[in-house]
């Protein structure tokens, strides 16, 4: 974990000259709580860019009169609530209006789709307080911040902003890569973009999957290793480009390569595998009672330490970018917008390498727990 | 990890897992086997080829070696027939004296032995010579002294003691 650690450095040194940009900021109290409503709208854009989102918008902006407008197209709302509710989510009008499909009202609450009635109403639960507080779903009430609304939630399959990203992803790898594998029938040099991607593949086999899994038996692996490399790396240069999509900053992405690469290695486990994990070899017996619980969590938090690795790298490198660039409206002042912009574009430097690195760890560590998975007993 | 639970979202989860393994096995059909199999191919080809060039470079190298071998053993064999021939010409040669040596040897015994026969012979003739002088001699003596009897008395006996054989 160098990079957090580097990240960690950075933020601190820009906390610093933020401290002494600041003081020298200090005329009245008006710029104040000014900067102070800044760093809280930078905060909360912060939080919204990191989540999904239920409409494809580019940009928004606020005329004059006080308007937000949005450009970008609104995507399809899918729920499962007593039946397959399809609309648009236009209909949301941004999280300002309450949509009515089939007499059931639905609102937006902090990017989360929730059941309401007519007016949108949002109840919160007596989850830190015994009276039951009642928000508008567009309330400027924030109090409640950190309460867990009430309303019932239906189940959600919406084609998000993410989801519309790993369509175009699994569409754009599809077609690149059956071009690539086309090429190869008519000659088995490569042609064209081969030239650039079959030294990735061959990294992929050669320097992955044979060093861990192991000369024999890597090839059935090796369509996974190549498609979840490809896919994590395509997906996290995506996410640094200005469409701004950060679909690896999801947990539920994560969580669902994670999970593959968990099934993989617990199906494909041979017996020497399971016998290590439930009667370790070589120690005594009230150690192998011992052992067996550990090995068996430790089955689960491999994958688990893949899933928030992916997750953590990719936010935090989000967060500390955005938080860069966030910077130069608080500074307003010439040494503050240079400085930012040269933290950010280094920075984004270092998230490309974060990028491929990601994918490369994630590879190469669900290699290994495959290598694990079919390493044959040497005792 | 409240807030992480709280974020997660099954539709994306579920729309993630869909489209991924969609993905992993279309490109497994339509991309990574053919890739990989053609690669392998290549490598293969590659492998085979360099193969190849190795053991034609050993060829070469045998067949080189070959020749050099063949030329030695020609040479050498042309100095063994010159040896050969050498040996042949001196044992023949010494084989022809030897031989003269052995025939000379022969005549000048055959020479001797004849020279010996006719010695012999000779001294047989003239033994018998001798014998038919005496035999002459005798019968003159025996002719003039029978006459007297005292002297071929004594004739006889002075003659015979005269008589000694070479």
């Amino acid at each position: 974990m160098r990079y957090s650690f580097f990240s960690k450095k950075l933020v601190a040194v820009i906390f610093l000259i933020a401290g002494f940009v600041s003081a020298q900021n200090h005329e009245g109290e008006e710029v104040e709580t000014g900067a102070h409503d800044l760093k809280t709208q930078i905060k909360e854009y912060i939080d919204h860019h990191l989540l999904d989102s239920y409409d494809f918008n580019l940009y928004s902006y606020t005329t004059d009169e006080g308007e937000h407008k949005y450009i970008g197209f609104p995507l399809p709302v899918i729920l499962w609530d007593n039946g397959l509710k399809v609309f648009s989510s236009s209909q949301f009008e941004h999280g300002e209006a309450v949509a009515e499909v089939d007499g059931n009202h639905y609102a937006l609450y902090h990017n989360k789709i929730y059941k309401t009635d007519a007016e949108g109403t949002i109840n919160f639960g007596g989850h830190h307080g015994d009276e039951t507080h009642t928000e508008d779903a567009f309330g400027e009430d924030l109090v409640v911040d950190d309460a867990h609304p009430t309303n019932e939630k239906p189940l959600d399959f919406s084609i998000t902003k993410n989801v519309v990203f790993i369509m175009a992803v699994a569409l754009l790898m599809f077609l690149v890569f059956r071009s690539m594998a086309k090429r190869y029938q008519k000659s088995t040099m490569p042609r064209g973009v081969g030239r650039f991607l079959e030294p990735l593949v061959l990294f992929v086999r050669d320097e992955i999957a044979i060093p861990n899994i192991g000369e024999h038996k890597y090839k059935k692996y090796m369509s996974y290793l190549l498609t979840v490399f490809f896919f994590v790396w395509v997906i996290n240069l995506l996410g640094l480009t200005p469409l701004g999509v950060n679909v690896t900053n999801n947990i539920a992405v994560t969580f669902a390569l994670a999970m593959i690469t968990y099934l993989i290695t617990t199906f494909t486990g041979n017996k020497n595998y399971w016998k290590h994990i439930f009667w370790m070899p070589g120690v005594p017996v009230p150690m192998k009672i011992i052992l067996a619980p550990i090995e068996l969590l430790g089955t689960f938090i491999k994958p688990f330490s893949l899933m928030i690795r992916l997750y953590a790298n990719i936010t935090a490198g989000h967060v500390v970018l955005m938080s860069i660039i966030g910077l130069m409206f608080i500074f307003k002042n010439w040494i503050g917008s240079p400085l930012s912009f040269l933290l950010a574009f280094a920075l984004s430097l270092l998230e490309l390498l974060v990028a491929a690195l990601q994918a490369y760890i994630f590879t190469m560590l669900s290699a290994l727990y495959f290598g694990m998975a079919v390493e044959e007993d040497h005792h | 990890m409240e807030k992480l639970i709280e974020q997660f979202s099954f539709g994306l989860f579920f729309w993630q897992l869909l489209l991924f393994v969609a993905l992993l096995f279309l490109l497994r059909k339509y991309a990574w086997k053919p890739i990989l199999g053609a690669v392998e191919k290549r490598e293969e080809g590659i492998k085979g080829a360099l193969e190849a060039a190795e053991a034609a470079k050993k060829e070469m190298q045998n067949v080189t070696a070959d020749s050099e071998r063949l030329l030695q053993e020609a040479r050498a064999e042309r100095d063994a027939l010159l040896k050969e021939a050498r040996d042949i010409k001196a044992s023949i040669i010494s084989e022809a004296k030897e031989q003269a040596q052995v025939e000379g040897n022969k005549m000048i015994k055959q020479a001797q032995a004849t020279i010996e026969s006719e010695k012999k012979a000779a001294v047989a003739d003239i033994k018998a010579q001798v014998a038919s002088l005496s035999l002459e001699i005798a019968e003159k003596v025996i002719k003039e002294e029978l006459s007297e009897k005292g002297k071929q008395q004594k004739l006889v006996e002075d003659m015979l003691g005269d008589i000694k054989l070479n």
